[in-house]
């Protein structure tokens, strides 16, 4: 498993970076935390003919909070964002999400635009993006631009990215502060891929849920919201006949695949007991067996 | 291609191929094989070192991103004379077996415990949590680890 | 102050830490030899067909590449590899697996082809511009029998079945009457041992006296010598084997893989040293896999709860060879089927059935895990139907002190015997039960608060070890006041520098400072039997109390001539022998060739630890995921040498088999093709899957076999693993009704059992 050849290339600036991706047409990748690429590279599933390593282009690694929201730059690692106390109070479902990326030892180098650009099915980031609809920005050689963490996701290891661009940032909208959240996943063991994730917030208005927001991972070929979930519990109260109703709709509603870890079976059952769970201890009812023993 | 690190203190200039990891460049240029690799795809951690301080898996970082960083292995937090307090405190819950793990768990364990001589047993097996061990079944580690923290605490308390 | 005769039984620190820890360890990817060139293997893709053409034409042109060697370059007749003991040559042959695939490919990672290069990346580069042709056949991805198979692995033999092996004991009724019969069909998973280092090999051709050094030997060096010096035509003395540090064994590293022979031969080839290292998508697919069977097994007991018979037929998954070891693992199954239990009537049969897989071996507890299981799963399901309490159920029928030697069944062919030799079975069982707080803990089951299915469960077991046939020890005095002891054991981490050195010093009367124990490589003996089947301890000490003996004597007899006077006169003390009038002389002022002493520990009857573990666990119905909340094991080993690493070796079992119980598995599609390649696939326990964990260890009731009185105890900790785990589920979920007789018992399992039972 050792890797392919490549060049490597080390820019002093992000314009040099996208010019060095134009000029490979489409042959070439950047590399940061390389925590995705470089397990791609060592199984040889990825042969770039160039990398390109944005480690000295400078002003991509600000954690900015402002009343109107959370920017992250590209190169904010994980480990910025669980240190970040600052963050923790203002966007508390992100360093929720942290927790449960890998391990420590990756956490170090991996960073917020590695994740979104690999775009895994089953990673946590791009499903807390998509929950919170969350702007990505991008740079390349056309320009400027940015797109809806909504539309962004295409497919497993797919997004809208061309070979040219590049995440310079993401912007998270701004997160009051009684806002009711949960993230939850079941994963085999601590930092492995989840099973099955989900991610949801709401406000409540009138003891009543409202701005119902539902997204899950792990269970398709990319985060999904759920829309049909989000309906049974929009603006009507945490009873436990709304919570019953959420969960089922939000079972029928993912068509996960069968694979050596799990039936699609199974996966639906996740999502409708992680949903359970969360809406519970939400509501304030008592929230037996936690789904994550981790 | 050139890349300069400092590792262990020492100042060594290496000529790589871009697609030498960390890992293999520790192991057979600078020849320092306390650092072992094993599955080479950032899972079992036998190949941790720290790098500006932080433990990383060497086989997920290239050689040359390494370029004017400060990397610390088993070696360099090893001496001739004795073991340190740390190893000894693995050597006395027999927290090492066949030992090929070993040098990774100790350096994310040096981490661990200078960041934060407190860490208590939760937070010493989330971070255990990155390394696989297959001889020990880690409850030995866990102890070592934990028992070493006063050594931490105690060279933090004489820092000036 | 010297502590004499007290190292045994000390949880003694060990010496190989002092260099493994400061990461000063020597392992095979650290040796390197000038002028090497490194060897990456090609690896069928294709699970099952006819290898009609490998072409290295273009592979030959890449930079760096030296040589492609294919099945050509090794010509006929093409060198198979043998089973390693208890054979039947006529009957197997026909399946052993030859070192690299010549005119058929029967699973996804058989080699096809070695690229030798001046660095391990361009071999790798070479690999994808090598072209293979097969012409695919249908792959057998299931050993049960009774369909005709997909296709034939080897067509002259017109079956998939290589041999059946029959386990038997007493001739009595088959015929029941008035008895509880109870018949299950298991299946178990498919796993291997996966240690931390892989394999590796640094082979070295001496063109000029026609010799071979294979650097990376392991657990049974001798052996591997042996079977090397046939296959590739030299003599055995014109091969050394040497081992370095070890990085993990549990029974899969170091048996007789086709890299044993390619390596050294493309060494000769060239004239150059050839260094190979296992990656570990390879490694998944190349080194042994095990624990797959799929059985019918019947117990019959009478209504008052007497065991009176174990019966059955198990299929085991061969894989797509019989390699050195695939035997053990199917004869234990159904040898050792009846534990530590009283059960008068055997009849076992076990068909080694071959398939488009990975070849396996054996891998720690070979085919006792299994056994355990199935038969744990059996007294209680017996239990529950004849309402008989589970701990009572077991203890009337566990063998007794005065019953021992007890017969267990015979296996053959060829036929092998096997008896249990000493202890106290009952008394280990109320010690796990005090521990675990049986009483309280029982009482927790089904659903609880908490929303979760709590259950416990108790299961006893053998460990069989100390295999002979013999072993080998030589302690030399050296010069500088030391005592090199070198044994033919092989090193796999668990420690032999240490024990064999405690042994060593007692049996010498000396201080352990003194000594330094050589092990593994074939330059140190004349013969040796490595390490495997829990014998190091056992054997090699054994032998190294004869040696010490040899040695002693050697020393009175030169010392005695030093100091003038008779051998009688003689004191020893620590390494100073002491003649009459205050007259001395030191060993290492004695040393000379003549100042050694050689022991050879012979015998033909295994020794058998024993214990019980109880489990309770809480089961997630929300997810399938089971927590292991409490995990108790508490085993009796005959004597103790160093409490430390024993204890090391069963909790590091508990956490092994818990990984084959719940964790791992080797799956494989219909094609054949194997569907796991990375960790995120394979999944192996971490620190925090099984934090609650518990093991006593004694040493109570030696054996008889052995001057030591020690019994092997290093596989005991995962017999009976997923055995307890099975049933505390079975208990945790019985509202449901379900009987999990398959494993792994992963969530997605378990959820399936709650949620959509059949």
């Amino acid at each position: 498993m050792k890797l392919p050849k490549f060049d490597y290339a080390c820019p002093a600036t992000i314009e040099e970076a996208v010019a060095l991706l134009a000029r490979a047409d489409g042959t070439a990748r950047p590399i940061s935390g390389g925590q995705s690429l470089m397990p791609m590279l060592a199984f040889r599933l990825v042969q770039p003919s160039l990398l390109v390593d944005l480690r000295h282009v400078p002003g991509l690694a600000a954690i900015t909070i402002g009343n109107d929201g959370v920017h992250l730059g590209a190169k904010v690692r994980w480990c910025d964002i669980e240190t970040s106390a600052a963050l923790q109070a203002a966007q508390p479902i992100l360093t929720a999400a942290v927790r449960h990326i890998a391990h420590h030892q990756i956490r170090t180098r991996g960073t917020i635009g590695g994740s979104i650009a690999h775009a895994d099915p089953a990673a946590e980031m791009p499903c807390v993006a998509v929950l919170c609809d969350a702007e990505i920005e991008i740079v390349g050689s056309a320009g400027k631009r940015k797109i809806p963490a909504t539309s962004f996701f295409k497919g497993p290891l797919m997004t809208a990215l061309q070979p040219d661009e590049l995440i310079t940032g993401i912007r998270f909208p701004a997160w009051p502060a009684q806002r009711r959240w949960a993230f939850e996943e079941f994963a085999r063991r601590r930092g492995d891929f989840a099973l099955a994730g989900i991610a949801m917030f709401f406000d409540m208005r009138d003891d009543k849920a409202s701005n119902v927001h539902i997204a899950a991972f792990g269970i398709g070929d990319t985060p999904l919201r759920l829309a049909n979930a989000e309906a049974a519990l929009n603006n009507r109260p945490l009873t436990e006949a709304v919570i019953k109703a959420c969960c089922r709709a939000g079972h029928q509603e993912v068509d996960p695949p069968d694979d050596i870890h799990g039936s699609s079976a199974y996966r639906r059952g996740l999502v409708d007991y992680l949903l359970g769970q969360s809406l519970r201890r939400l509501a304030g009812h008592s929230a037996k067996a936690g789904a994550n023993a981790h | 291609m050139r890349t300069d690190v400092e590792i262990n203190g020492k100042l060594f200039s290496f000529e790589v191929e871009p697609r030498t990891t960390l890992a293999d460049c520790l192991r057979y240029k600078a020849k320092l094989t306390g650092t072992h690799v094993s599955c080479a795809h950032g899972f079992c951690g036998a190949c941790t070192v720290l790098v500006d301080g932080q433990p990383v898996r060497s086989c997920l970082m290239l050689a040359v991103q390494a370029d004017q960083c400060s990397v610390l292995t088993i070696e360099g937090i090893s001496n001739d004379d004795d073991l340190t307090p740390l190893q000894k405190s693995f050597r006395k819950c027999h927290a090492a077996q066949c030992g090929f793990c070993s040098p990774g768990i100790l350096m994310s364990a040096h981490a661990l415990l200078t960041s934060e001589p407190d860490a208590d047993e939760d937070r010493v097996r989330e971070v255990l949590s990155g390394h696989l061990c297959r001889c020990t079944g880690y409850i030995p580690i866990v102890q070592a680890i934990l028992e070493a923290r006063p050594a931490y605490k105690k060279q933090q308390s004489e820092l000036p | 102050m010297t502590k004499v005769n007290s190292f045994i039984g000390a949880p003694i620190e060990r010496v190989e830490d002092l260099r493994l820890l400061r990461g000063k360890g020597t392992f095979i990817d650290d040796v390197e030899r000038d002028g090497m060139v490194r060897a990456v293997i090609l690896r069928s893709n294709v699970a099952h067909g006819i290898l009609r053409n490998v072409d290295t034409s273009a592979a030959r042109q890449m930079p760096g590449v030296v040589a492609v060697l294919t099945a050509r370059d090794i010509g006929t007749p093409m060198p198979t590899i043998p089973l390693r003991h208890m054979t039947v040559p006529d009957v197997v042959r026909p399946y052993e697996q030859p070192v690299i695939a010549a005119t058929k490919v029967r699973y996804v990672g058989e080699p096809l082809a070695v690229v030798l290069a001046a660095t391990h990346e361009e071999a790798e580069d070479a690999l994808e511009h090598i072209q293979v042709e097969i012409e695919p056949f249908p792959a057998v991805v299931s050993c049960r029998a009774f369909q005709p198979p997909a296709a034939l692995l080897f067509e002259p033999t017109g079956t998939n079945c290589a041999i059946t092996y029959h386990a038997k004991r007493g001739s009595g009724p088959t015929d029941f009457p008035d008895c509880y019969v109870r018949r299950e069909r298991f299946t178990t998973n498919r796993h291997t041992a996966a240690p931390i280092e892989l394999r590796g090999l640094l082979a070295e051709w001496d063109d000029g006296n026609g010799r071979v050094t294979v650097n990376g030997a392991a657990k049974v060096p001798f052996t591997t010598r042996r079977i090397l010096s046939k296959l590739i035509g030299l003599p055995i003395e014109a091969i050394d084997m040497i081992e370095c540090d070890v990085g993990g064994g549990f029974g899969v590293r170091g048996e007789f893989f086709p890299e044993d022979f390619l390596i050294p031969f493309a060494a000769r080839l060239l004239k150059r040293p050839v260094k190979w290292i296992e990656d570990f998508r390879e490694h998944l697919m190349a080194t042994n896999h095990s624990r797959e069977y799929d059985a019918d097994i019947e117990l019959v007991c009478k209504r008052d709860g007497t065991l009176l018979a174990l019966r059955g037929h198990v299929f085991a998954d061969i894989g797509a060879y019989l390699r050195s070891t695939a035997n053990v693992g199917p004869r234990n199954i159904a040898q050792f089927m009846s534990g530590p239990y009283r059960i008068p009537e055997i009849d076992i049969d076990v068909s080694l059935m071959m398939t488009n897989k990975s070849p396996t071996g054996t891998y720690r507890g070979p085919g006792r895990f299994e056994g355990d299981y199935m038969r744990e799963r059996l007294l209680d399901l017996a239990a529950a139907d004849l309402g008989i309490d589970r701990v009572e159920f077991r203890r009337r029928n566990l063998v007794t002190a005065d019953e021992m030697p007890y017969q267990l069944s015979s296996i053959s062919p060829p036929e092998v015997a096997a008896y249990l030799d000493s202890g106290n079975y009952s008394q280990t069982l109320t010690h796990c039960l005090e521990q675990f707080d049986w009483e309280t803990k029982s009482k927790r089951q089904g659903l609880q608060d908490d929303g979760r299915y709590w259950g416990v469960a108790i299961g006893c077991f053998v460990e069989g070890g100390g295999s002979g046939p013999l072993e080998n020890a030589r302690m030399v005095v050296g010069t500088d006041g030391s005592i090199a002891v070198y044994v033919g054991s092989a090193i796999v981490g668990q420690g032999v520098e240490t024990v064999m050195a405690q042994i060593s010093a007692d049996s010498l009367g000396i201080d352990m400072a003194h000594i330094r124990v050589f092990h593994g490589s074939t330059t140190y003996l004349p013969d040796g039997y490595g390490s495997s089947h829990s014998r190091a301890t056992v054997m090699a000490g054994s032998a190294i109390t004869l040696a010490a003996e040899e040695l002693k004597k050697a020393v009175r007899k030169s010392a005695a001539l030093r100091l003038n006077c008779a051998e009688a006169d003689v004191v020893l003390r620590d390494t100073t022998a002491h003649g009459p009038n205050g007259s001395s002389v030191t060993w290492s002022e004695l040393a000379s060739e003549e100042l050694a002493g050689f022991g050879t520990f012979k015998h033909k009857k295994n020794t058998y630890a024993y214990g019980s573990q109880a489990v309770q666990i809480a089961v997630n119905p929300g997810t399938g995921h089971i927590e292991v909340v409490d995990y108790v094991s508490t085993a009796d080993v005959g004597r103790v040498v160093n409490p430390l690493t024993l204890k090391g070796q069963v909790i590091g079992a508990m956490v092994q088999g818990l990984g084959g119980t719940l964790l791992e598995h080797l799956c494989y599609a219909e094609d054949g093709q194997l569907l796991v390649g990375s960790h995120a696939d394979y999944l192996m326990p971490s620190a925090t899957d099984f934090p609650n964990l518990r093991a006593f260890v004694k040493g109570e009731y030696p054996s008889p076999n052995n001057p030591l009185g020690v019994k092997g105890g290093g596989e005991g900790g995962l017999i009976c693993t997923a055995a307890v785990i099975s049933n505390a589920l079975a208990s945790a979920l019985s509202e449901f009704g379900v009987s999990p007789t398959s494993l792994p018992l992963s969530p997605p399992r378990v959820w399936e059992m709650i949620h959509q039972p059949r």
